[in-house]
C-alpha cells in the first residue's frame, strides 16, 4: 500500500493507516477516496494534485 | 537581545535573519487592556463616557497608526521559514491569549451585571466585548489552521466565547476550498454591500460548516447529534459559559450577550468582506476552479494592524500556505492591495457608496482583470447596472 502527499502542505495520506479523524479506515485506498477530496489540512489541493511518495 | 536564525544553504550560501517584529508580537498579551481600559477609566473619572475609549482605539487610533507607521518590510527568507516555524515562543503567544478571552468576557459581564448603567453604556460595552471576542475568532483562525491536535483544540475552546464553534471547520474546509468563487458565502461580490453580504455570509457559513462536519461524521458512521461533533463540543462550552453568565448576572445578560455575539461575528464578516471583494478564480476545462492564486486576495502590509491580527492581512500568502504560522507569512509586490489596514477598511465598508468609490476602480485596475468584467465576481442583482457602467472592456475603468 502507498502514501500520497499534498504538494502544498505535506499532509500525507497513508493507505495503511487511513485517516481516522476524516473517517477513512485503515486500508482505504487513495483511489477510493471521493472525487471531490481536498487536502484535509490545507484544502488548497485537489485529489489529482497529490503525489505518490516513494519510501 | 534578539534571536538570529542562521542557515548555510548549499546554493545560496550563508543566510541570516532576525525577526524585527519578534517582541512586537507580544502585544497580543496586552490586547485585553484595551477592552478593560474603558471600565478602568469609568471608575477613575466617574463618567460613563469613558466606556467609549476602547472603540475609539479600534476605529480611530488603529487606522491612524496604520497611516502613520506605514508598511512593514520585514519578510523572512523562504529557507529560514522552517526554523521560524519551530520557534515555540511564537506559539506560546497565541496559546496564552485563549484564557484571556474568557476572562475579559466574564469581567465585562460582571461590570454590566453589577453597575447602574444607561442603555447606551450597556450597548457600548457589548460592542467592546464583542470586538475583543472577534479578535478571539482571529486567534482561533491562526490556531485552527495548524496541524497539532492541541492547537485545534484551543481553537475550538476560544471559539466558544463568541459561540462560533463551526468557524474552523467551515473556514478551513469550506472557505479555503471555495474562496473567490461565486459559490463562496464568505467571499464578497462587486456591488454587494456589507449589509447585504452579512445575510449571505453568516447563514451560509453556518450551513456549510455543519454540512462538512455531518459528512465527516457520516463516514465515521456517527450521528451529527453526538459528542463526536466538533461543532457541538464548542457550542457546549458556549452554553456553560454564557448560561453561567445569565444565571449569575440576570436578564441583562440576554441583550448584552446577543449583541456581544453578533458583534464578534460581524468582525469576521467585515474581514471576509474586504479580503476577497470582487475577486474571482477562473474555471478550468475540467470544471474545477483554478488553484487559489496570490491575486485572489486583498492584502494590507501595515505594521500596526498586522500585529493586532497575527499577520492576517498578509492574506495571499495565507491562502497559498494555510498551515503556515503567522510569524512566517510574507508580503509580495504586485498583489491586490488595500489602501489602509483592516480596521480602516472596515469603516470604509460600513459606508457602502464610499467603499465602491474607493474599491471598484482599484479592483478593475488589477493587472489580471484590466477592466474585463468577466474576470470579476459580480453581485448578480447588480450585474446589468455594473456592466452598463464599466462594460466597455479594458481601458473603460480609467475613463469611468
Ligand atoms: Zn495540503
Amino acid at each position: 500500500m502507498g502514501k500520497f502527499r499534498c504538494p502544498g502542505c505535506e499532509y500525507t495520506y497513508d493507505e495503511d493507516r487511513g485517516d481516522a479523524h476524516e473517517g477513512y479506515p485503515p486500508g482505504t485506498s487513495f483511489e477510493s477516496l471521493p472525487e471531490d477530496f481536498t487536502c484535509p489540512d490545507c484544502a488548497v489541493r485537489y485529489k489529482e494534485d497529490f503525489e505518490p511518495v516513494e519510501d | 537581545m534578539s534571536t538570529t536564525y542562521v542557515l548555510d544553504h548549499p546554493e545560496k550560501g550563508h543566510i541570516e535573519y532576525s525577526d524585527r517584529k519578534r517582541y512586537l508580537w507580544m502585544s497580543s498579551l496586552f490586547m485585553p487592556l484595551f477592552p478593560m481600559m474603558g471600565v478602568a477609566a469609568y471608575f477613575l473619572f466617574d463618567t460613563q463616557w469613558a466606556l467609549a475609549l476602547p472603540l475609539l482605539f479600534s476605529y480611530v487610533l488603529i487606522p491612524v497608526l496604520d497611516y502613520l507607521l506605514g508598511s512593514d518590510e520585514n519578510n523572512p527568507p523562504e529557507e529560514i521559514v522552517p526554523q521560524l516555524e519551530d520557534d515555540r515562543y511564537y506559539r506560546w503567544l497565541t496559546w496564552l491569549t485563549v484564557p484571556m478571552h474568557f476572562i475579559v468576557l466574564i469581567a465585562i459581564a460582571w461590570f454590566v451585571g453589577t453597575q447602574d448603567l444607561t442603555v447606551w453604556s450597556v450597548l457600548v460595552l457589548a460592542i467592546t466585548a464583542g470586538s475583543y471576542s472577534g479578535l478571539g475568532i482571529n486567534t482561533a483562525h491562526e490556531l485552527g489552521h495548524k496541524k497539532p491536535e492541541f492547537e485545534r483544540l484551543l481553537a475550538k475552546i476560544v471559539l466558544a466565547v463568541p459561540t462560533y464553534g463551526h468557524f474552523c471547520i467551515e473556514h478551513n474546509r469550506g472557505h479555503h476550498r471555495d474562496v473567490a468563487t461565486p459559490e463562496d458565502p464568505a467571499s464578497s461580490r462587486m456591488g454587494e454591500s456589507i449589509y447585504k453580504f452579512v445575510w449571505r455570509e453568516i447563514p451560509g457559513a453556518w450551513r456549510r460548516g455543519w454540512a462538512v462536519e455531518k459528512e465527516r461524521l457520516a463516514r465515521l458512521g456517527k450521528s451529527e447529534w453526538s459528542i463526536h461533533n466538533d461543532i457541538l463540543q464548542s457550542y457546549a462550552i458556549s452554553a456553560v459559559l454564557q448560561g453561567g453568565l445569565i444565571l449569575a448576572f440576570g436578564w441583562i445578560m440576554l441583550p448584552f450577550l446577543a449583541i456581544h455575539n453578533f458583534w464578534a461575528w460581524f468582525q469576521l464578516t467585515s474581514a471576509n468582506y474586504i479580503e476577497h471583494y470582487g475577486l474571482k478564480r477562473d474555471k478550468e476545462p475540467n470544471g474545477r476552479y483554478e488553484r487559489c492564486q496570490p491575486h485572489h486576495s486583498w492584502n494590507a502590509n501595515y505594521i500596526f494592524s498586522n500585529i493586532v491580527l497575527f499577520h492576517l492581512e498578509r492574506h495571499s500568502d495565507h491562502h497559498a500556505n494555510p498551515t503556515r504560522r503567522y510569524q512566517s507569512l510574507r508580503n509580495f509586490d504586485g498583489l491586490p492591495e488595500l489602501p489602509n489596514g483592516y480596521y480602516g477598511m472596515y469603516l470604509l465598508a460600513y459606508i457602502p457608496w464610499l467603499w465602491y468609490k474607493v474599491m471598484d476602480k482599484r479592483l478593475l485596475a488589477l493587472p489580471h482583470i484590466n477592466g474585463d468584467l468577466s474576470k470579476v465576481n459580480i453581485d448578480p442583482d447588480r450585474y446589468d447596472e455594473i456592466t452598463a457602467r464599466y462594460g466597455a472592456g479594458p481601458g473603460a475603468v480609467a475613463a469611468a
